[in-house]
């Protein structure tokens, strides 16, 4: 069988952040010295969970769905910061998508983990997709309801290649208050969605090469096709397994 | 009951969006509705001084023999302004709408640079929709 690589590389690239405590570094009999006194501490605000009422977001029930919408107008906000945070550190269209799929890819990798979770808790017999279309579909309906609250409305195979796979969404949520300017038509921001998919596909152990498509349609204008180029090693296998 | 025009004026006093959906207004060149979107802007900022009862928001509705202007101020000082004829009641809810599709397709459009011109296609073809394209001039 194949083997796959221990860490995907592209995760190197964004996480070097350490989220390391700072207090042990400082000795509180440095405080006399250092201390000031009026600046609120941060460590105290967070690490007690002394925020009053609200519940800290770290203690909540993952696996209540329901309550855990986000708004999709503050999402909208965000998404876009990100996409201007980002067009300022990239050269062209192709560096961008690339970044948002990076992005993508790390919100795909938690949203596995997640499901796999609420999962166990939820189906008597959890189970994990070790052929590729029953992963596909899951992908189609439980990641998309996950991460948009709808399935997505399509899945179709490419009539050329045997290892492109497409899905399908007519009115992506993200990327729905987005226009592109004329000059970048090219550009999907659906991109991010495309490195959901990969990560998922990659956790699962697919591997496979995913980008985001704008494919417009009479009556819907945002429509967007999302293409898997599955590795070759997935090919191999699926033919091992018939 | 007819729409003559659209106007979005930015905090500053500069024109970022105008169209036009009806004939019966006189048509002016892009300069003359900078010129009309930056005295109205001033002759705002004068009402909103003028009141004898404390702070004002300025003025609402400024009519004319054969139309009105409908003038909606928002917390972050753009100005949506709708040219439509005397009779027309429903100019205060259009404005919300167009503020809110203001919100919804340029403030939340990454390719949008505040305070500048609105070239977002959505923006336009919501517009559109909602006040009834016929004749179209963008900034």
């Amino acid at each position: 069988m194949t083997s796959f690589p221990q860490a995907h590389p592209r995760l190197s690239v964004l996480s070097s952040t350490s989220h390391a405590s700072t207090d042990n570094f400082s000795p509180s009999s440095s405080y006399s010295r250092f201390s000031l006194s009026s600046a609120p501490s941060i460590s105290t605000a967070i690490g007690a969970g002394k925020l009053g009422s609200r519940p800290n977001i770290y203690d909540r029930s993952l696996s209540k769905t329901r309550t855990s919408d986000v708004s999709l107008s503050a999402f909208a906000f965000l998404f876009s910061e990100i996409v201007q945070y980002t067009q300022k550190r990239v050269n062209g269209i192709n560096d961008l998508e690339r970044r948002l799929n990076v992005l993508g890819y790390r919100i795909g990798t938690r949203v596995l983990e997640l499901m796999i979770w609420r999962n166990e808790s939820v189906s008597k017999a959890p189970k994990r997709e070790i052929r590729f279309l029953p992963a596909l579909m899951s992908i189609h309906t439980q990641v998309w309801r996950a991460v948009f609250g709808k399935p997505a409305d399509a899945i179709e195979k490419s009539v050329e290649n045997e290892d492109e796979y497409m899905i399908i969404d007519n009115d992506p949520p993200i990327t729905r208050h987005i226009s592109v300017p004329r000059d970048m038509s090219q550009l999907s921001c659906s991109s991010l969605t495309a490195g959901i998919v990969e990560a998922v596909l990659d956790g699962l152990g697919f591997p496979a090469r995913v980008t985001a498509h704008n494919t417009p349609i009479d009556g819907f204008p945002a429509r967007t096709t999302i293409l898997i180029k599955l590795d070759k090693s997935v090919l191999e296998r699926e033919e091992i397994l018939k | 009951m007819a729409i003559f025009g659209l106007w979005v004026i930015n905090k500053a006093g500069g024109l970022v969006y105008q169209r036009n959906f009806s004939d019966g207004l006189a048509q002016l060149s892009m300069n003359e509705y900078l010129v009309m979107a930056g005295t109205l802007h001033g002759i705002h900022a004068i009402t909103s001084r003028l009141s004898p009862t404390g702070s004002s928001s300025g003025a609402q509705v400024i009519e004319a023999e054969t139309f009105k202007m409908t003038i909606l101020l928002t917390a972050t000082g753009t100005k949506f302004v709708l040219l439509t004829s005397l009779s027309d009641p429903s100019a205060e809810s259009l404005l919300q709408k167009v503020y809110e599709i203001y919100a919804d397709a340029t403030m939340k459009n990454p390719f949008h640079t505040p305070e500048m011109p609105i070239r977002s296609e959505k923006f336009d073809v919501r517009i559109g929709n909602l006040l009834g394209a016929s004749s179209s001039g963008a900034v």
